[in-house]
């Protein structure tokens, strides 16, 4: 007898983690991990400054997560030493984040939960908002692939072909964004930077092209949504920790396997 | 000769404060071959990206024939190694093609080898006609190449110039370039626009050559210019040959 409580949480996870596999790559491809941190850090910030004007935390994590994506988008353009600002802009997010969520001395929050997630957290209304969240944000990588393949290849030859590289990067910032906003509480701030890059490392293993790779990252993210969660309900571990490391393993036994099958070749 | 391509006025362009060039007239007809050349920081390669889109003017103003398709062929793809691309499917990445055109490119090309291959593992050369056909599908009105044969041996950048001739010749599409391999290149274009900063001089290849601002820019021993490409024209020498035809020393 399956528990109904697991089967919600774990549909909620395969959405997060069948969108956060496809993006993964792009985040790759696109060179913008720490990019991705950014994001997922200032979503913190987000959750602060939603309890203090108690307003519901995801559309002030999506609020604050665009934001930020829009002034780093603007500042990328604008310097070349994008790294520094970047790394500044993260550590600086996420510690105002939790000197904010502290000082907020009249809500009881707890903080480790937005840090690393907390399923008991979440409730039905929160399930249907992950999951339409999950799904629209895979939506627009599906409208957008064609357009954000050729701008992430190279930016010039875009324009010249007719594409539009710098509005296909803003849609693509919109969707991590978008990612970022509906999974915090299922997997937390610190670990889907993980979701995003992990699966789509353990995929480059396997693939050729850039459909395959996208696909693989899904298949594998969602394995490991699936068996993180059963690890954690069992082993009663935080349940985000618990996904990122069940793709540590996949990753690990991907690389070994890929290894193992070059010596012998 | 049809209507006008691309042309711009008074076209300037700028990063930030700092001008990089200034009050350029251009254009570029059907079937024209362009070459654009310039010492280091010309302004050649703002100029290109102006052109495709990629640059706004500071002032000036630039027109594209409506509908206008252009090929672009960079200098390099810098593909992060993470990032799996066969040639196959690279080739259709921007433009979907023809029915047959896809074979037809690739056999022209000489590229039939490498459809399986990883876009970051290709040599040199390799790379550079693959860019090349990638370019090239879809059928566009102008091609554009920045430093396309950047990083090739001199035998190899001659063929590679004379292969982009018999494209013009069998396609009928205009070609702008943008080198700095100057000899090679300026005799297979029919123009030549020598730039720094604006536009010093320009002309047909030996107009060019023979004016005192190119010669100011690129000193006394371009003569040896047209003696090289026709020199590599009539036969095939390795290495020392080629090397002399550089010095100008024919």
């Amino acid at each position: 007898m399956i528990d109904p409580f697991f089967l919600r949480i774990a549909l909620a996870a395969v959405l997060v983690a069948m969108t956060a596999g496809p993006l993964g790559c792009f985040v790759l491809w696109r060179r913008m991990v720490f990019f991705g941190d950014t994001i997922s850090h200032a979503a913190l910030l987000g959750i602060a400054l939603s309890l203090a004007l108690s307003m519901p935390v995801m559309p002030g994590v999506l609020l604050a997560a665009m934001a930020v994506s829009a002034v780093m988008l603007m500042a990328g353009a604008r310097f070349h030493h994008a790294d520094t600002l970047l790394g500044v802009a993260a550590h600086s997010a996420l510690a105002l984040g939790l000197v904010a969520v502290s000082l907020l001395g009249g809500v009881r929050v707890n903080l480790v939960g937005y840090l690393i997630g907390d399923i008991l957290a979440v409730d039905t209304r929160d399930l249907w908002l992950i999951a339409g969240g999950a799904l629209l944000s895979l939506g627009l990588l599906a409208w957008r692939w064609r357009g954000l393949l050729v701008s992430s290849v190279n930016q010039e030859m875009a324009i010249a072909h007719g594409w539009h590289p710098v509005r296909e990067g803003a849609i693509f910032t919109l969707m991590l964004a978008l990612l970022v906003a509906v999974a915090i509480k299922l997997v937390g701030a610190l670990m889907i930077s993980a979701m995003l890059i992990m699966p789509a490392a353990t995929a480059r293993l396997g693939a050729r092209t850039p459909e395959r790779m996208a696909f693989l990252a899904a298949f594998w993210a969602v394995i490991a949504a699936i068996s993180g969660l059963v690890g954690s309900f069992r082993f009663d571990t935080p349940a985000g920790p618990s996904i990122v490391v069940a793709m540590l393993v996949l990753l690990v036994l991907a690389a070994s396997a890929r290894w193992l099958l070059d010596r012998l070749r | 000769m049809g209507e006008t391509l691309v042309r711009t006025e008074g076209l300037s362009l700028a990063y930030g404060d700092h001008a990089v060039l200034r009050n350029v007239d251009f254009h570029i007809d059907p079937g024209e071959i362009v070459t654009i050349v310039g010492p280091n920081g010309s302004g050649k390669s703002s100029f290109l990206k102006a052109v495709i889109g990629a640059l706004t003017p500071s002032s000036g103003s630039i027109w594209r024939k409506r509908g206008l398709k252009m090929g672009y062929v960079p200098q390099k793809l810098h593909l992060d190694p993470v990032f799996p691309l066969t040639v196959q499917r690279f080739l259709t990445l921007t433009r979907r093609p023809a029915a047959g055109e896809v074979g037809s490119v690739v056999a022209r090309l000489g590229i039939a080898g490498v459809l399986g291959q990883q876009v970051a593992s290709l040599s040199g050369g390799q790379l550079q006609r693959v860019l090349l056909a990638h370019a090239l599908i879809g059928q566009p009105d102008l091609l554009i190449l920045d430093e396309a044969a950047q990083g090739l041996d001199q035998p190899a950048i001659a063929a590679f110039y004379r292969l982009v001739e018999a494209l013009r010749a069998e396609t009928g599409t205009a070609i702008l370039m943008v080198s700095h391999d100057l000899h090679v290149v300026m005799s297979a274009s029919d123009r030549v626009i020598c730039l720094n900063g604006h536009v010093c001089c320009e002309g047909t290849p030996t107009v060019v050559s023979e004016a005192p601002e190119y010669r100011r820019l690129f000193g006394q021993g371009t003569e040896g210019a047209l003696a090289l490409y026709r020199h590599v024209h009539d036969h095939r020498h390795e290495g020392a040959d080629a090397q002399g035809g550089v010095q100008g020393n024919d």
